[in-house]
């Protein structure tokens, strides 16, 4: 059976159309009904199904032995050690001894009761989420301007403007269906220009009309100017500015005094004028124009007032709440927005309430009828695992998040965690670096096996619904939340029959004593409509963005009517001074780190690195650079570097084309223990966070970059898993069938053949074993094969110059290997050049880079959609649309040398 | 035939001394009167392929290269069967065994080698022969409808590739060599291993650091007794441990000889009308048991006897393939290697395949082939050229299809 459910990745929130087939495979394709995506799903959401097998799940409760191993245990018995555990830190040393650390990628409803439980039951305001990594800067922005954390606009603006402005954010990879949006309005009768802001010149600029490289930091130079130009020029919409906003003046004030002059700015930020003067140009010109802004702009010491600048601008030009126009946040996470709903975060109440305002929580507290309420604000993100290193938080309860791998300054949290007394962690894997820290394993139910809502980043809310059985015994996060509760003597507040009960709860909190009768209490969010769905409802419920008033239909736009959520109904322009990150560069750090996401990996990998489709378009955790950085310091191409700052270090592979300025680096922010041997950029990542958000500076430490030597680099593609640990590198990468591990070491083994047979594991002396070796050069190669099948296949050498894997890689498909493959294989090349299709371009289609181009030479392609034509890549998702076109240039670039 | 013609009088029916005949004939048609002497009883044919002739997989036919018919076409005096056993250097003549006297105005000695026999007691038992001629064939064959017990000595070229065709004749055959590796003239021990496998797979019984003592029986040989102690029956002993360059007539006429004929770089002899070719002759203190330095000297000899002596013999390091069905073996140039030399070592022992090529200043001077010898001609060509394989280094052992420049640049 087909279930209509929601995507569990990025903060787009597609519709996906589910089913488990009878073989156990799961297929997946994009809901055509749903608004976010009309059917189209990116190349994550496509390989959804490759992501669901039960491999390397949590199926059981686990318990630490006191000799630290992890054992089985039941249910009663991991829950009564859990409620146990924070009964008596909380016994010992007060509520705000206990903390919960939560995620964007727990449901609604999962967030709702565990807010519940901490601030209404127990009493601390200390549950914090991994939101505040990605989102919490916008969510400030919001508040500051409009008086609730309101995202104004809906995707469809997107179709209606004449200016896109992307600000901070790799569209085209991080959000593609909203960038695939964009580049079909691009192709359209009335196409809108898109500028790009970013220090990186990324897919997302390919289809860009201008890219502004920015220096790091620099965005609120570069909005402040755009206000003061903006005023200068006449574009001021002042009936607007005059009837619906407060705090003009300073703000003007402020922006002219950083920014009045363009040629200032554009020396400040690092591009040309005449570039910075064509983009406030057209901003000036275009009343239809929509600011789209993502982590480049949120994850700053000045995050917030990044949002604000840009949210000035709108404000400015009254250029809000009406189609085709307004600022919009792109939500990094699938329902970061749901957890900001329900007030999941540590300086929240609960449905767009107030923590520190007492007629607020009286409201919550008689709703919830709890015993007690958190009357202040708890501790955000870095500060809690500040506070846990420290010892004032004593018990720790971390659901569906890495947080050794995902904050700042990782490896403090290690320590933190390390020490801690008592570490519960909610999961759907077993192993992750932070699960190595827990005292008790819960296991939750993943994404196609739990019921809930979800909130995209345009306010809409949606099911994600379940399709597959529980595996094991995991539960729901919200079910285990309310045994736990249960068990520390809460009965009355979190006896939910079933999901549908706790949403209509939410819903009818967020209906509560909001009318206009209570000025106090007002906020737009309100699911009135949906405060009484019962179960029957509840699982019809089609996707709609709220507010939801009485009729159930929803609203795609707000603050069109100049009504804002501040208690005198006016918007706030908020006086921005720029200022730059918080730790420069120097001489001993000259390099700033910018961290991201890859296009076909999310998050810590743990669902990601699952599926061979995805593993194909960036294998290896890498540090993107300007060849002349990595000429002065001494790392080229290919090979190892350490990338160190004063707070930790990584080490990942040089790599050079990402469009990276001088001075700068970039890592991604995925690879974590489980996939490599020191990879975690978030130890390296500085703990600075924005005064009023708390949320990190992500996207500037200092670092250097320095040679990794070894004395030999590898790979191996096997069958079987393989232990690389000892090595001085390594990668372990998910192939279709096979493992692939690149690896490096700083010895050479005296013995190749022997090294290599113990490694793969291959005992028998009789067995297939294949081998080839040119000692003087360090070249090492062997494969082992059972039966004509392989099983295995090492490539070493003394240089990083090791055969391409795909080909070696496709013949792990093969049940016999062809004679000629065979004598072919140690080369790792096909006797025919043809067979070698290149590094994957088009995961959905598995396309590869030689096949693509030389279908642009063979056939003189000129478009992206010729390529498609010819050879389906780009077709499905289309997040290689941005690759086809660069690879079309290079073709041509070459045709005319 | 004019009377004024010089005459070239050669020594030898083999086939260095035809082949230069053959190359002169090319050069200089009709410039000398020709007459050769053999001591077998045929005209001339590719001893290489006596081990064929043996296995069965050719017959007499096949294996002649120049039937008497050509001789007389090309005018060149044949005496078959009838040995030189004497030169007469002062009168420039020479006389056969049958007493044929003929003068010359060269003389070309091709008069080749002579397998080396183990002076073991029982060595001169019936039964014990070397592996040189036809006659040496039909002895064998002889034996092998006769007896079932066959042992070859000297587990060289020639010996595994006797002992092979006795194989295929039906005999047990039992091959003793006394080092402990096979080939040593052209295998390292990798590839010596697997050929002992694939010969034992074959049904040989293969004995290394066999060191034989005695040759036994009663009217004919009936057995091998070994310095261990054991004992193997043999009612056909090969020996095959080697030639020496035949010299007992060059000696007898007083040329200059060492271990053989000792000419200089245009295969003259000692006396200027005197010419040396083939396993007879020692070059640069070389001697000489495989055929390509021997076509390169019968090129060179040939151009001088023709007059038209630009040429100059240089030696070359040789190929070798070993003439056994289903052993595909390749040896090219120095395949041990050395102080300064590098390897390339590609093993595939489930397909008994194992290559090897030795490398000294980015050059190929040594290569090992077995199992898959498409590209050993190539490598010797490269060899030989002194190429710089340093672009194709990686690839070069996996072979020249692989190294096309074409996809070398793709």
């Amino acid at each position: 059976m087909t279930v209509a459910t929601t995507c569990p990745y990025c903060g787009v929130g597609c519709g996906v159309l589910a089913r488990a087939n009878a073989d156990g495979s799961v297929h997946v394709e994009g809901d055509p009904q749903h608004q976010a995506n009309h059917g189209r799903l990116c190349v994550k959401g496509s390989a959804l199904g490759e992501t669901v097998d039960l491999h390397g799940r949590l199926l059981h409760p686990m318990l630490r032995s006191p000799d630290g191993t992890l054992q089985s245990a039941g249910w009663d018995e991991a829950l009564d050690r859990v409620a146990a555990g924070f009964q008596r830190v909380i016994e010992r040393h007060g509520p705000d001894a206990v903390a919960f650390y939560v995620s964007g990628q727990l449901l609604t409803e999962d967030y709702y009761v565990v807010n519940k439980l901490a601030k209404g039951y127990l009493g601390t305001a200390n549950i914090d989420t991994n939101s505040r990594l990605c989102m919490s800067s916008a969510v400030a922005g919001h508040k500051r301007a409009f008086g609730e954390d309101v995202v104004p606009g809906c995707y469809e603006d997107l179709e209606l403007a004449e200016l896109i402005v992307l600000v901070g954010s790799n569209t085209a990879w991080c959000h593609p269906i909203v960038y695939q949006r964009i580049a079909k309005a691009k192709e359209g009768s009335r196409p809108p220009r898109l500028v790009v802001i970013d220090p990186r010149h990324t897919a997302t600029c390919e289809s860009a009309d201008l890219h502004l490289p920015v220096k790091p930091g620099t965005d609120v130079w570069l909005f402040n100017g755009l206000m003061a130009f903006l005023f200068q020029h006449g574009a001021m919409d002042a009936r607007f500015v005059e009837a619906h906003t407060a705090g003009f003046a300073q703000a003007l004030a402020a922006a002219q005094a950083d920014a009045g002059d363009p040629a200032e700015v554009a020396r400040i930020c690092g591009v040309q004028l005449a570039d910075l003067l064509n983009f406030y140009r057209w901003f000036a010109r275009c009343e239809r124009t929509v600011t789209l802004f993502s982590q480049g702009v949120n994850q700053s010491s000045s995050g917030t007032d990044k949002v604000n600048s840009i949210i000035n601008c709108h404000l400015l030009t009254g250029r809000i709440g009406k189609p085709g126009m307004g600022p919009f946040s792109l939500t990094g996470q699938p329902n970061a927005m749901g957890g900001r709903e329900v007030g999941g975060l540590a300086n929240m109440l609960a449905a767009h309430l107030e923590l520190e305002n007492p007629a607020h929580r009286q409201l919550v507290q008689s709703f919830w009828q709890s015993p007690r309420m958190a009357e202040r604000q708890g501790l955000k993100a870095v500060d809690l695992f500040e506070a846990v290193a420290a010892g004032r938080i004593k018990a720790l309860w971390i659901m569906a998040t890495n947080p050794v791998v995902s904050l700042p300054d990782a490896d403090r949290v290690k320590q933190a965690l390390a020490r801690c007394e008592w570490v519960v962690s909610s999961d759907i894997v077993a192993q992750t670096d932070t699960n190595a820290f827990a005292h008790v394993l819960l296991p939750a139910l993943g994404w196609g096996e739990k019921n809930g809502t979800v909130t995209n980043s345009e306010r809409r809310i949606s099911r994600q619904r379940a399709f597959l059985p529980a595996p094991g015994e995991a539960r729901a996060d919200w079910r285990i939340v309310c045994d736990v509760a249960q068990r520390l003597g809460f009965a009355q507040g979190f006896q939910f029959e079933d999901v549908h009960e706790v949403f209509a709860e939410h819903a009818r909190l967020t209906a509560c004593c909001n009318h206009e009768s209570h000025p106090d209490t007002r906020r737009l969010l309100n699911l009135e409509a949906l405060a009484k769905l019962d179960r029957h409802a509840y699982d019809r419920l089609q996707p709609v963005q709220w507010p939801v008033a009485i009729d159930a239909k929803g609203e795609a736009r707000l603050f069109a009517d100049g009504r804002f959520s501040h208690a005198d109904g006016r918007a706030r322009f908020i006086a921005t001074a720029a200022r730059l990150p918080l730790n420069a560069a120097d001489r001993e750090y000259p390099l700033v780190l910018n961290t991201g996401r890859v296009r076909d990996q999310w998050h810590t990998m743990t669902r990601t690195g699952k599926a061979p489709r995805l593993s194909g378009h960036s294998p290896e955790p890498f540090v993107d650079m300007h060849p002349h950085d990595a000429l002065r310091c001494g790392v080229r191409e290919g090979e190892l570097a350490r990338v160190q700052s004063r707070w930790g270090a990584m080490v990942a592979r040089v790599k050079h084309g990402g469009g990276v300025l001088a001075g700068n680096v970039f890592v991604p922010i995925h690879w974590n223990d489980q996939f490599a041997s020191d990879a975690r950029v978030g130890g390296v990542v500085n703990p600075v966070v924005d005064p009023v958000s708390g949320e990190p500076e992500f996207k500037h430490t200092p670092v250097r970059v320095e040679p990794f030597p070894v004395r030999w680099y590898g790979f191996a593609l096997s069958r079987r898993l393989l232990g690389p640990d000892g090595l001085s590198y390594w990668t372990s990468i998910q192939g279709d069938r096979f493992r692939r591990y690149e690896i490096a070491h700083r010895e050479r083994p005296s013995e190749c053949g022997t090294w290599a047979s113990a490694w793969l594991g291959v005992t028998d002396p009789d067995a297939d074993w294949l081998e080839y070796e040119d000692r003087s050069t360090g070249v090492y190669r062997a494969a082992h094969l059972i039966d004509d099948r392989i099983e295995s296949c090492l490539f070493l050498s003394s240089r990083p110059d090791l055969p391409a894997r795909h080909w070696l890689a496709s013949l792990f498909m093969q049940e016999r290997l062809q004679d000629t493959d065979r004598m072919a294989l140690l080369l790792g090349e096909p006797a025919s050049p043809g067979a070698a299709t290149g590094p994957m371009v088009c995961s959905c289609f598995g396309v590869g880079r030689n096949t693509i181009c030389d279908a642009i030479r063979q056939h003189g392609l000129e478009t992206p959609a010729q390529v498609t034509s010819c050879l389906r890549a780009g077709g499905n998702c289309g997040s290689c649309v941005p690759e086809l076109r660069q690879l079309i240039a290079e073709v041509r670039a070459e045709a005319n040398a | 035939m004019s009377a004024a013609r010089p005459r070239l009088v050669v020594i030898g029916n083999g086939m260095a001394g035809m082949r230069t005949v053959e190359e002169l004939l090319q050069l200089a048609p009709g410039l000398y009167d020709i007459t050769v002497f053999g001591a077998e009883p045929y005209g001339n044919y590719n001893r290489i392929l006596l081990s064929m002739l043996l296995s069965g997989e050719k017959n007499t036919d096949e294996i002649m290269l120049n039937t008497p018919e050509w001789y007389a076409d090309n005018g060149i005096t044949l005496h078959a069967g009838d040995p030189v056993i004497a030169i007469d250097r002062r009168h420039r003549r020479v006389r056969s065994r049958k007493g044929v006297e003929v003068t010359y105005d060269r003389l070309l000695v091709a008069t080749g080698s002579r397998p080396f026999m183990l002076p073991l007691p029982g060595g001169e038992l019936p039964g014990v022969i070397g592996f040189r001629g036809i006659d040496d064939v039909e002895q064998m064959l002889q034996a092998t409808s006769t007896y079932k017990h066959a042992a070859v000595i000297g587990g060289g070229l020639l010996g595994i590739e006797a002992a092979n065709g006795l194989l295929r004749r039906g005999m047990q055959v039992t091959l003793l060599h006394r080092l402990d590796v096979l080939m040593e003239q052209q295998l390292n021990a990798d590839a010596s291993r697997l050929l002992s496998h694939n010969l034992q797979a074959r049904g040989l019984k293969v004995l290394l650091n066999a060191q034989t003592t005695e040759l036994y029986g009663n009217g004919r040989v009936e057995g091998i007794a070994l310095a261990d102690g054991s004992r193997i029956d043999a009612d056909l002993v090969v020996m095959a441990v080697g030639v020496r360059p035949d010299i007992g007539l060059a000696k007898s006429c007083g040329l200059h000889c060492d271990r053989g004929i000792v000419v200089d770089d245009t295969l003259q002899t000692y006396d200027p009308h005197i010419y040396a070719v083939g396993e007879c002759v020692q070059h640069r203190r070389l001697t000489f048991g495989l055929v390509a330095p021997v076509w390169e000297q019968a090129r060179v000899c040939a151009s001088h006897l023709a007059r038209l002596g630009h040429r100059r013999y240089r030696f070359t390091r040789t190929a070798t393939k070993l003439k056994v069905t289903g052993i595909d073996l390749y040896s090219a140039g120095d395949f041990i290697g050395g102080d300064g030399t590098e390897d390339l070592v590609l093993r595939d022992p489930r397909r008994g395949i194992y290559k090897r090529l030795v490398l000294k200043d980015n050059q190929i001077i040594g290569a090992v082939l077995y199992g898959d010898v498409k590209d050993g001609g190539w490598y010797f060509e490269l060899i030989q050229n002194g190429t710089d394989i340093t672009p194709i280094r990686n690839r070069l052992l996996f072979g020249k299809h692989y190294c096309q420049p074409a996809e070398v640049a793709a």
